[in-house]
């Protein structure tokens, strides 16, 4: 029995002992949060309860927090967050009180219409499997030096799966984009641009030269005739010999405004026609009447 | 004892393909190309800052006349292949797909030549003539890469240089513009390379000619005799001619990584350059035209011609009496370190050793798998150092491993991608990692300039 003795005093000092050093330090925790407490945002932690919170950083900011605290003060305004849906933003702006005046998510749009079928490609490629390297060899295996190579590099960068390699030519799927803008940095031929969601319709060209160069080897480039800036001056510009729309403007073309300017080169498109299988089909209509 | 009279040296690694193509053009001789209607000169055909137009549209130029002035240092003015009139100076296509400033020039077809610059006496005159002369004859390195020859040739202060290498290699398979070059005017080369040698101020003057060509060797010899040059046979081998090879295989001495050949006492200058470089001088002739071999399976008629610079490549190819079967590539210098053109749009440049067309059976597609381990790449590099390893991790687009296993050094030879028995496309991943870095080196510098 007696090996299970225990001298009580020591249990005792012990306890006193540890007892009083957390007393101590408690009061010296209270008094220093005292001192130097540091003034939070309560408005931007509540921003950031409403954020998405995927640190993705497509803001510029260094991540969510980052970009709450900006909000907050009012640097940045919560549409500049190009992940959060429509719904988020409103409800940030409603918890701040503030007026959202960039109200728009972004989406990208894959500025080339020219697939397999409607390019002609005279280089044979038998290299890496990638834009950035394959743009290294005489800029690339496509007769035109700023159409879609469609090796896919935006495809594999984008972590939402929303850009689709078809028929040698990057499409957008609009409902899976959040607009990050991964895929603009992984485009060697800068054809991805970041444009306002809303957008319907885009003229599916980035090449700047002239029609009859153009012409040489693809069926649909912007021949920059025109017919749309003349048709609606406020929605489309045309700047050399290619035509752009106009996503600052405060109206976006609708599908039907763009279906009555009857683009003759069959690049004024909407979103769904350039995803669309009819487009990249050999016999289809507007494919046939170019040949 | 060996059965030539002169010294058989070569560098670490390298290929050869079996048939190198050598055989379709070397002994056809060098022809004088006709006059065309059209020239197309494009104004970019220098490394460095691109040259000035001194002529307007509608301008009347004669042969020889300086058509644009070089703007900085690191330049070269262009001269007008024949004398016509100024068409157009705009952006047109040029064979790699994008447009290109060019200017197109009507001939007359009266072939008027200005008059060119006084002949000088190469060994009594002050060396910064000849310096100037190079220079305002607008000599680039002609074996390729189109350095201003002037600058390489102004050697800074704190560089000692004792040997000057001149280069006839010509480890391309299929070119014989140089072969041909060194039978034919042997005297000019070696005039050249004595040019050179007197301006660098120094004796040990080398010709490097690799050992298929030693009926160019023997030539060479046979005219040697006033100029006291070393004629060095090389091992028939790519990448020979590259220029840290050749230096290893003529003095054994190594450039160190990422120096310049000068860091290692050399100056390589192309055979081509020599002979531009002594028509300079003694005839005081603007460089307005070279040797191109125009050559391949595809093409009817192999051969080496006398071209001037913006001779359409349409134009070249007719001088060929066309193809006899549609090409699958279309290349722009030799197969290995040349440029593929989209189309027969370009035109003759001043690097443009050669036009080669390959048949679709002499271009095999092959589809790549993984890396077997073999090691003959690390066989073949003749950098030393290790495509396979650096192809996988670039492949992983690990930028920072493949810097740091000395991804700079390569010199894009291709020796590795031709060996490799798993056909990986080595050479465009290590050229893919290099554009990568290079950015990023440049954004850095960019964001700390900013600082």
């Amino acid at each position: 029995m007696n090996g299970f003795m225990v001298e009580y005093s020591s249990v005792v000092f012990a306890a006193l002992a540890m007892g009083s050093i957390g007393l101590v330090l408690g009061i010296l925790i209270a008094v220093a949060a005292k001192i130097f407490k540091v003034e939070s945002d309560s408005r931007a932690e509540l921003v950031l309860e409403l954020l998405p919170g995927a640190n993705c950083g497509g803001c510029g900011k260094a991540g969510c927090a980052d970009f709450a605290k900006a909000v907050a003060s009012g640097e940045l305004s919560p549409g500049q967050c190009p992940v959060s849906s429509r719904e988020t933003v409103n409800a940030i702006a409603q918890a701040l009180g503030i007026e959202n005046n960039v109200s728009f998510r972004k989406c990208a749009v894959v500025l080339c219409g020219g697939d397999k079928n409607q390019t002609r490609n005279p280089i044979l490629y038998n290299g890496v499997n990638d834009c950035r390297s394959a743009s290294l060899i005489s800029g690339g295996p496509k007769g035109c030096a700023y159409g879609c190579l469609g090796l896919g590099s935006c495809a594999r960068t984008c972590p939402f799966g929303a850009i689709e390699i078809v028929n040698g030519l990057a499409v957008v799927h609009g409902e899976l984009c959040v607009g990050c803008g991964k895929c603009v940095m992984a485009c060697p031929r800068k054809l991805i641009k970041l444009v306002n969601a809303d957008a319907q319709v885009h003229i599916y060209c980035s090449n700047p030269e002239k029609a009859p160069l153009k012409r040489q080897y693809c069926n649909v480039p912007c021949i920059g005739c025109r017919k749309c800036e003349k048709a609606f001056p406020d929605k489309f510009k045309v700047e050399g010999f290619r035509g752009t729309v106009d996503y600052d403007a405060p109206q976006l073309p609708t599908a039907e405004e763009a279906a009555s300017v009857k683009c003759p080169a069959h690049c004024l498109l909407t979103a769904a026609e350039h995803l669309a299988v009819e487009h990249n089909d050999p016999d289809h209509e507007n494919t046939k009447e170019i040949q | 004892m060996s059965r030539y009279p002169f010294n058989i040296s070569t560098f670490r690694g390298g290929i050869h393909p079996e048939n190198d193509g050598k055989k379709l053009s070397k002994d056809v001789s060098i022809r004088t190309a006709p006059l065309f209607e059209y020239y197309n000169i494009a104004l970019q055909q220098n490394i460095g800052a691109a040259p000035k137009w001194v002529v307007n549209v509608g301008d009347t130029v004669k042969k020889g006349q300086k058509i644009a002035e070089a703007d900085g240092f690191v330049s070269a003015p262009l001269h007008a292949p024949t004398s016509g009139v100024v068409e157009k100076i705009e952006k047109c296509p040029g064979g790699m797909g994008i447009c290109v400033e060019t200017l197109v020039l009507k001939s007359d077809m009266l072939d008027e030549a200005c008059e060119f610059y006084p002949r000088i006496d190469w060994k009594e005159c002050a060396v910064e003539d000849l310096k100037q002369r190079i220079a305002d004859c607008g000599i680039v390195g002609m074996g390729g890469a189109a350095f201003p020859t002037s600058v390489k040739l102004s050697v800074p202060p704190d560089k000692k240089i004792t040997d000057l290498i001149i280069n006839g290699a010509e480890c391309e398979p299929y070119l014989t513009a140089d072969h041909r070059l060194m039978l034919e005017c042997p005297e000019k080369v070696l005039i050249g390379a004595s040019i050179m040698g007197r301006i660098l101020g120094i004796e040990n003057v080398h010709i490097g000619v690799e050992m298929n060509k030693v009926d160019a060797i023997e030539t060479l010899i046979e005219h040697n005799k006033p100029y006291n040059i070393d004629i060095i046979g090389l091992d028939v081998r790519y990448p020979q001619g590259a220029e840290k090879q050749i230096i290893y295989a003529v003095t054994k001495r190594k450039v160190p990584a990422g120096g310049l050949p000068m860091d290692a006492g050399a100056v390589v200058q192309n055979v081509a350059t020599a002979v531009a470089i002594a028509e300079a001088v003694i005839e005081g002739k603007p460089l307005f035209e070279r040797i191109t071999t125009v050559t391949g399976e595809a093409v009817k008629t192999p051969g080496n011609w006398r071209l001037r610079i913006g001779t359409p490549l349409v134009k070249v190819l007719e001088l060929a009496e066309g193809i006899v079967e549609e090409p699958a590539k279309i290349i722009l210098g030799g197969p290995m370190m040349g440029f593929a053109q989209k189309s027969l749009n370009g035109s003759i440049q001043k690097n443009s050793g050669g036009l080669v067309l390959l048949p679709p059976s002499k271009v095999t597609q092959y589809s790549s798998s993984p890396c077997i381990r073999c090691g003959r790449c690390l066989n073949a590099c003749p950098m030393n150092i290790n495509p396979s390893y650096l192809g996988t991790v670039i492949e992983n687009e690990k930028f920072d491993l493949a810097m740091n296993n000395n991804v700079m050094d390569c010199i894009e030879c291709g020796a590795c991608a031709y060996i490799c028995p798993a056909h990986r496309p080595l050479v465009q991943h290590i050229r893919r990692a290099k554009a990568e870095i290079r950015s990023r080196m440049a954004s850095q510098k960019q964001s700390v300039n900013k600082k």
